[in-house]
C-alpha cells in the first residue's frame, strides 16, 4: 500500500507544480487542487497506514487494541477539504470577475495593478481633476 | 479563561453581529469599534497577567493537553494581542473616514473582524494545526477585503496575492502533516519537548525549510515578497494600514514561535540561513522603495525591508535578539500602519499617490505633516523615537552576538530607509503645490475620523520612545520566557507529558 501512495503523492505534485507554472489561471487553480490533494494523501499517510479496525474503545478496556487505525489524520484531512474547497472557490470566482474585466484569463494580459501611478478609475475617492502638466 | 477565549470571541461576534446588521451601516460601525475598543483592553489585560513571564494555559473542551485544543498566551502572544486590538481600534475609526458608506456597504466590517479573529486566533493557538486553521481563517478575510472595491487593479492584484497565498498554505499543509508522521503530535509543547530527541534529525530539518518557505512567504521574505508591493497598494487605505501592520508579522510571530520553541536545538544550522534571508530581505526591499515614486509602493517595499530586522532575531536565537525582535515587531506594526493611514490622507488632500503629483502640505495641512513625520523618522531609527530603540536593540544584538557584518548592513538599511522617507517628505510636504491642484474638501466627521487615529498612533511611537524602559523590560521578560521552553513544556504539558508518554 505504502509505494502506491506514495507514487501518487509523487505524480500529484508533479502534475500540480506543472499546472501552477502555466500562465492560463484556471490550470493555475487546477494545479492548485491536485497539489491539495497530494497534501490530504500525505497527512492520511503519515497516520500510518494498514490499521483497518475503526478506532473504537472496546468496552470495559480502557485503550484502544492493537491495529486500530489513527484517526486524528481524517479530522485533519476533513479540515484541510472544508478549507481548501472554500479557498478555490472564492479563487474561481476572482478568476471568473478577471475574465470579465480583463476579457481574458492569461496572467499575461493582467497588468492593471502595475500601472505606474493610480489612474482616474479608482473609486476612492472621486476622481480630482489632476494636474495637466503632470501628463 | 475566558480571559484566553475572549481575544476569539470578540472579534468572532463582532462579525456575526456586524453580518446580521447588513443595512444598519451605523449600527455595524457603533458595534465594530466597541469590539475593536474591547479587543484592545483584553489585549492589555492579558499583558497584565504575563508581563511576570507567567504562561496562561486552557484546555478546550477539557481535553488534556497533546490531544485536544490548547489555547496559550506567554508574554509574547499577550504583546502581539495588545497591538492588534491596538491596531483595530485605529483602523476602524479610521475606516470611518471618506468614502466609508461605499466600503460599509460592500462588506468592509464583517471582514475586518474575521480578519481579526484569524489574526488573534494565530497568536493564541498552541498546536500547528489550530495554526494552519487561523491563518485560513485570516487569508480568506483578507482575501474579501482586498478585493473589496472590485477595480481592475484590485482584481489585478488580488491575483496574485491569492495564488501566491494558495501556494503558500498548501506548504505549509503539507509540512504540518509530515511533521505529525515525524513525531506523532501537533501540540507546539509536545514537539518542543520530542524534537531534540527524534531519530531522523535530517527529515526534521527538511520539514523545517518547509514552514520557512510558507511562513517566509506570509511575513514577505526574501526571495518570496514580491507579491506584497505588487498586491498591498491596491487595496483601500484602511484594509491596506491592517495589512500592513499586521498580516505580515503574523507570519513573523509564527516563524519566532516554531523556530524558538521546535527547532531551537538546530539553530546551527538554521541561524546562518535566517541570517542570509534577514540582510537580503533588508537590502532588496529597502532598494525596491528606493526606485519608486509611489507612496504606496514605497511604503509596500519598507514592509519588506523592516521584516529583515525582525528575522535578525531568529537568526541570533539569543536572548537580546528575540528581546530586540519583539521591541521591533511592536514599533513596526505601529509605525508602519500609521504611515498608511497618512498616505491615505495625502491622497485625500492631493488627490493622488504618485509623488510627482503632490506638494504644497505643509503649509496647506501642518497637522498632517507632523503626523507623517513622526512615523517617518522613527522608521528611520531617528532619535528619541521608537524606531531608534528598535534598531538601537537590534544593532547591538547583533554585536553582542558577534555578527558585525549582520548589524553593518541594519545600519545601512537604516539610512537607505531615511533617504526614502526624506523623498515622501520634500515630494508631499515641501515643494510647493504642482499646480491645477484641486483639493477635496472634508467633512468635519471625515477629518476627525483620519486625524484622530494617526494622533493616536504618533502618541505610541512617542511613548515608545520616550519611556522606552517599561517596553524594553516587557520584551526582555517575552523574550524569556519565549526561551524558556521547559517552562512553557510544563506550562502546556503539565502531568500530561507523562500520560503522552503512556499513550503512545
Amino acid at each position: 500500500m505504502d509505494p502506491v501512495i506514495s507514487l501518487s503523492i509523487g505524480g500529484l505534485v508533479a502534475v500540480g507544480v506543472y499546472m501552477f507554472l502555466a500562465h492560463d489561471l484556471p490550470r493555475v487553480l487546477i494545479g492548485f487542487v491536485l497539489f491539495g490533494s497530494a497534501v490530504n494523501l500525505t497527512i492520511f499517510a503519515s497516520g500510518r497506514l494498514g490499521a483497518t479496525l475503526p478506532p473504537f474503545v472496546a468496552p470495559g478496556a480502557d485503550a484502544l487494541a492493537a491495529g486500530t487505525s489513527n484517526p486524528l489524520p481524517q479530522a485533519l484531512i476533513l479540515t484541510a477539504i472544508v478549507i481548501g474547497f472554500g479557498l478555490t472557490v472564492f479563487a474561481l470566482m476572482l478568476v471568473v470577475r478577471a475574465n470579465r474585466e480583463f476579457s481574458s484569463v492569461d496572467a499575461a494580459d493582467l497588468n492593471a495593478a502595475e500601472t505606474p501611478i493610480d489612474t482616474a478609475k479608482s473609486p476612492i475617492p472621486p476622481p480630482a481633476p489632476l494636474a495637466k502638466k503632470a501628463a | 479563561m475566558l480571559l484566553i477565549v475572549a481575544p476569539l470571541l470578540i472579534p468572532l461576534c463582532a462579525a456575526a453581529l456586524t453580518a446580521l446588521l447588513r443595512t444598519h451601516i451605523a449600527a455595524q460601525r457603533v458595534v465594530g469599534v466597541s469590539a475593536s475598543a474591547s479587543l484592545l483592553a483584553v489585549g492589555l489585560m492579558l499583558v497584565a497577567r504575563t508581563a511576570d513571564g507567567s504562561i496562561l494555559v486552557t484546555q478546550m473542551g477539557d481535553w488534556a493537553a497533546p490531544f485536544g485544543i490548547a489555547l496559550v498566551v506567554d508574554a509574547f502572544s499577550a504583546i502581539m494581542l495588545a497591538i492588534a486590538g491596538l491596531m483595530a481600534l485605529s483602523v476602524s475609526i479610521y475606516a470611518m473616514g471618506p468614502d466609508a458608506a461605499a466600503r460599509d456597504r460592500a462588506g468592509f466590517q464583517p471582514l475586518f473582524h474575521s480578519l481579526m479573529l484569524g489574526v488573534c486566533g494565530a497568536f493564541v493557538a498552541g498546536d500547528v494545526f489550530n495554526l494552519y486553521v487561523w491563518f485560513e481563517v485570516m487569508l480568506i478575510a483578507s482575501f474579501g477585503l482586498l478585493v473589496l472595491d472590485r477595480t481592475r487593479a484590485q482584481i489585478d492584484g488580488g491575483l496574485r496575492y491569492v495564488f501566491l497565498n494558495l501556494v503558500g498554505t498548501t506548504v505549509f499543509l503539507m509540512a504540518v502533516g509530515l511533521l505529525y508522521g515525524q513525531l506523532g503530535t501537533l501540540n507546539f509543547a509536545d514537539l518542543a519537548r520530542l524534537a531534540p530527541q527524534a531519530e531522523n534529525q535530517g527529515l526534521l530539518a527538511a520539514i523545517g525549510v518547509m514552514f520557512l518557505v510558507s511562513f517566509g512567504a506570509k511575513a514577505a521574505l526574501f526571495p518570496l515578497f514580491n507579491w506584497l508591493p505588487a498586491a498591498y497598494h491596491t487595496a483601500s487605505m484602511p484594509v491596506a494600514a491592517i495589512f500592513a501592520g499586521l498580516l505580515t508579522k503574523v507570519g513573523v510571530y509564527a516563524i519566532l514561535r516554531l523556530f524558538a520553541l521546535v527547532y531551537a536545538h538546530d539553530v546551527a544550522f538554521f541561524g546562518p540561513i535566517f541570517a542570509w534571508v534577514a540582510a537580503a530581505t533588508m537590502v532588496f526591499g529597502v532598494f525596491g522603495a528606493a526606485a519608486h515614486y509611489d507612496i504606496r509602493r514605497i511604503l509596500s517595499f519598507h514592509i519588506v525591508s523592516q521584516i529583515g530586522y525582525m528575522i535578525i532575531g531568529v537568526a541570533l536565537l539569543t536572548q537580546a535578539a528575540i528581546a530586540a525582535a519583539i521591541l521591533y515587531i511592536v514599533h513596526h506594526i505601529v509605525v508602519k500602519a500609521n504611515l498608511f493611514l497618512v498616505a491615505g490622507a495625502i491622497r485625500r488632500e492631493n488627490g493622488s499617490f504618485a509623488l510627482g503629483r503632490c506638494g504644497g502640505l505643509w503649509r496647506a495641512a501642518p497637522l498632517l505633516a507632523i503626523g507623517f513625520l513622526i512615523p517617518a523618522l522613527s522608521l528611520a531609527g531617528i532619535p528619541p523615537l521608537s524606531g531608534f530603540w528598535g534598531k538601537y536593540a537590534v544593532v547591538r544584538a547583533g554585536i553582542e552576538a558577534e555578527a558585525y557584518w549582520l548589524a553593518g548592513i541594519a545600519l545601512f538599511v537604516g539610512l537607505l530607509t531615511l533617504y526614502s522617507m526624506i523623498k515622501i517628505w520634500n515630494e508631499a510636504f515641501w515643494k510647493p503645490a504642482p499646480e491645477g491642484l484641486a483639493r477635496t474638501a472634508w467633512t468635519r466627521g471625515q477629518r476627525i475620523a483620519t486625524y484622530l487615529p494617526i494622533a493616536l498612533l504618533c502618541a505610541t511611537t512617542m511613548t515608545i520612545g520616550l519611556w522606552t524602559e517599561p517596553f524594553a523590560a516587557l520584551a526582555e521578560t517575552a523574550a524569556a520566557s519565549l526561551l524558556d521552553r521547559d517552562a512553557y513544556i510544563a506550562a502546556v504539558l503539565g502531568n500530561a507529558g507523562q500520560v503522552a508518554e503512556f499513550a503512545r
